[in-house]
């Protein structure tokens, strides 16, 4: 009964996103039930409203010390509030666009946008976890958010397949997650991070210690890798990603990978560093086998989202590739690879959302044969995510494969770089494969969009920003590097 | 041997042994109780630990509750059991390999050698005034508190996603509309006819 921390209310208002978010969700789901028909569209505007003054306050956070509190649970950190930024903006898009999936399916309900919040707010306590109590209950609050969204689509034998096939594979994530954060805990005897990383750092660790440690990274490694979707750790991606309503698809591989690759820097960087050697190697089998998987097996599919999927597997595997090379930069070079990821992802599923239409779901590569003829603007866009993703320079998914093969390079894999190179050339050819659909094929069936201006706005901002970024990419790479 | 020893033995025993069998019940309902005996084994290990209130908890709410919840559930639900078994049968060659080399790797690492008596001391035993559930109290609401209020919002969360996924519109309830009993007159619901009466027959 001797080691009761005070509670300081004082140093609360560092949590103010959070504790803001939190009563914002509350207030949104009492509202939405007073709402009748007519107004329903209020829940979504205030979802939208809640979400910019959570990033508006974690904004105001940036340049604060890093501070721990309440009980070393919670980290304050600009990474943390950099973070919490990204995930917001990503989430505002994302809502643009499915507010349009959700009316053209009649899929619109309050609780789609109280659980996205719920989603947030689990990715934020995810990236701010300074225990590994905190990292665990974040990622059970945004994984039990993410089963609600895919099933919420419950009269479509795909969508509730893929929510059960998350869901059990996701508990087993969670079991194996927890199990190694046992170990650690059952050795190192705490579960806060920086105790653990002093205790991983001691230089006098009996063997039997690290032995249980290592034991212990290894079932951690596999946790985030499953969350991830690395190989081997993959099988619920690809359906996954085709059974969700696109909206939730565009939403499950956007902000949730930020939070994701925070708990990897949280347990792995900033908990194990001093074990770097031995995740190391982990994480360079799960970037190698991601990176080669996604690339090939992406050539067979005929559905986009998909091939969106496999896709985002090989683009995993290069933000684990940044992670391998141990130093600073390599760790800078993964987060700028992350964030460049999400703005080509909501690109890339915005643009089927795009042409969706009541009973029509655009999600093959075949409907979008001939669409430059169609609707030339949209096709240009298309070109301009798909040319990203490949890596083709100006564009910004080039400089974020380029930045991180100098670091992989530099640290010595030059090996490692060569066939990651040649994997990334392979997996150019699906990409190109819908520019050839787009421009050299014919259809006689037009696809048209009945989105909103709101909609066609985010989408073609969203894609010259993937063009500016890439010409100007400066900011965003002192950005990232400055994080660490 | 002493007999806290030999009570860890038992407890252990039955908790593998129930375990075990409740993986291999061909019948779901023997399954949950088999786990329903696993949990009491569970509950006894932490009452050796000194966890009593963990220990009553896990008895009152997964036995007490959510077990019997569960036989209702299976006694309602239509299991096909076959095509169950058939399922089984075909991914148990590769199960039971990768079953073997976790549990062979797992045993090489967790044997006594890394947490045994002589590397890791058994914690101090507390006296007969010690509270569990004060000092858990006290951690509950000052160290951890922020977990505490995460594990409430994980809570909230099942809520909104369990009636997002079950509740239907319209379709399956009906209700009550007061006001329109109240305010309802005569002619509403009263509707005379006059129906012109058939001629009587003449004897």
């Amino acid at each position: 009964m001797n080691n009761i921390d005070t509670f300081d209310t004082a140093t609360l208002w560092l949590a103010l996103p959070e504790i803001f978010l939190l009563s914002a969700i509350v207030v949104v789901l009492l509202l939405d039930l007073f709402l009748t028909k007519p107004f329903k569209q209020v829940t979504y505007y205030l979802t939208q409203l809640s979400l910019l003054i959570t990033a508006i306050l974690a904004f105001n956070l940036i340049g604060e010390p890093k501070s721990i509190l309440f009980g070393n649970a919670f980290i304050l950190d600009d990474m943390a509030s950099v973070f919490k930024i990204f995930m917001a903006g990503s989430t505002m898009v994302a809502l643009v666009y499915t507010r349009h999936y959700l009316t053209e399916h009649k899929l619109f309900r309050g609780e789609y946008f109280v659980l996205v919040l719920l989603a947030m707010l689990g990715m934020m306590v995810m990236v701010s976890g300074y225990s590994l109590l905190t990292l665990y209950l974040g990622l059970e609050i945004l994984s039990l958010s993410l089963y609600a969204l895919i099933a919420i689509a419950r009269e479509r034998a795909g969508a509730v397949e893929a929510a059960l096939k998350y869901f059990v594979l996701g508990a087993i994530a969670s079991g194996l997650l927890l199990y190694g954060m046992s170990m650690i805990y059952g050795i190192s005897g705490s579960i806060n991070i920086s105790d653990i990383a002093t205790f991983s750092a001691n230089a006098t660790l009996a063997s039997r210690e690290m032995l249980i440690l290592n034991f212990g990274l290894v079932f951690l490694v596999i946790g985030i890798a499953f969350k991830l979707g690395a190989v081997p750790f993959h099988m619920w991606v690809p359906d996954v990603y085709q059974g969700a309503p696109t909206s939730v698809t565009m939403f499950l591989s956007t902000a949730p990978k930020i939070a994701a690759v925070a708990m990897l820097i949280r347990i792995l960087v900033e908990g194990m560093g001093a074990m770097h050697a031995y995740w190391s190697d982990l994480l360079m089998v799960l970037a190698l086998l991601s990176i080669a998987l996604g690339s090939v097996v992406a050539l067979m599919q005929t559905n986009i989202k998909r091939m969106l999927a496999y896709s985002t597997i090989s683009h995993i595997g290069f933000i684990l590739l940044g992670f391998v090379t141990g130093v600073i930069s390599g760790y800078g070079a993964a987060v700028f690879y992350v964030l460049v990821y999400i703005l080509m992802s909501l690109a890339a599923f915005g643009m089927i959302i795009l042409f969706n239409k009541q009973g029509f779901e655009a999600d093959k590569i075949s409907d979008f044969k001939g669409l430059s003829k169609h609707s030339p603007w949209f096709a240009l866009m298309m070109l301009v995510i798909m040319l990203s993703m490949a890596g083709v320079p100006p564009f910004i998914g080039f400089y974020a494969k380029l930045f991180i093969l100098q670091q992989v390079v530099s640290a010595g894999f030059i090996s490692i770089a060569v066939i990651v190179v040649v994997f990334a050339v392979i997996s150019a050819y699906y990409y190109l494969q819908v520019i050839k659909s787009m421009y050299f094929e014919s259809s006689d069936k037009a696809m048209t969009t009945t989105a909103t201006m709101d909609v066609k706005l985010i989408l073609s901002i969203n894609a010259v920003l993937i063009l500016m970024v890439g010409i100007f990419p400066d900011f965003w790479i002192k950005l990232a590097l400055s994080l660490f | 041997m002493n007999s806290e020893q030999t009570i860890f033995y038992i407890l252990s025993f039955w908790f593998i042994a129930s375990s075990l069998a409740m993986i291999f019940a061909r019948n779901a309902a023997k399954a949950v109780l088999f786990l329903v005996l696993g949990f009491f084994s569970a509950a006894g290990i932490w009452i050796l630990l000194e966890a009593e209130f963990l220990a009553i908890t896990l008895i009152l709410v997964y036995v007490g509750a959510v077990m019997v919840l569960f036989l209702f559930v299976i006694k309602m639900l239509n299991i096909d059991k076959s095509t169950l078994r058939a399922k089984f049968a075909g991914y148990l060659p590769l199960g039971l390999i990768v079953a073997l080399i976790i549990i062979a790797e797992m045993t090489l690492v967790l044997g006594g050698a890394q947490f045994g008596l002589e590397v890791m001391p058994s914690p101090a035993k507390h006296g007969a005034d010690y509270s569990n559930i004060t000092v858990l109290a006290m951690q509950l609401y000052t160290t951890y508190v922020y977990p505490f209020e995460l594990a409430a919002v994980v809570l909230l969360i099942a809520i909104i996603a369990a009636i997002t996924l079950v509740h239907k519109k319209e379709a399956t309830y009906k209700k009550q509309n007061i006001s329109e009993q109240v305010n309802v007159r005569a002619k509403d619901r009263v509707r005379l006819v006059s129906i012109a009466s058939p001629p009587k027959e003449k004897k």
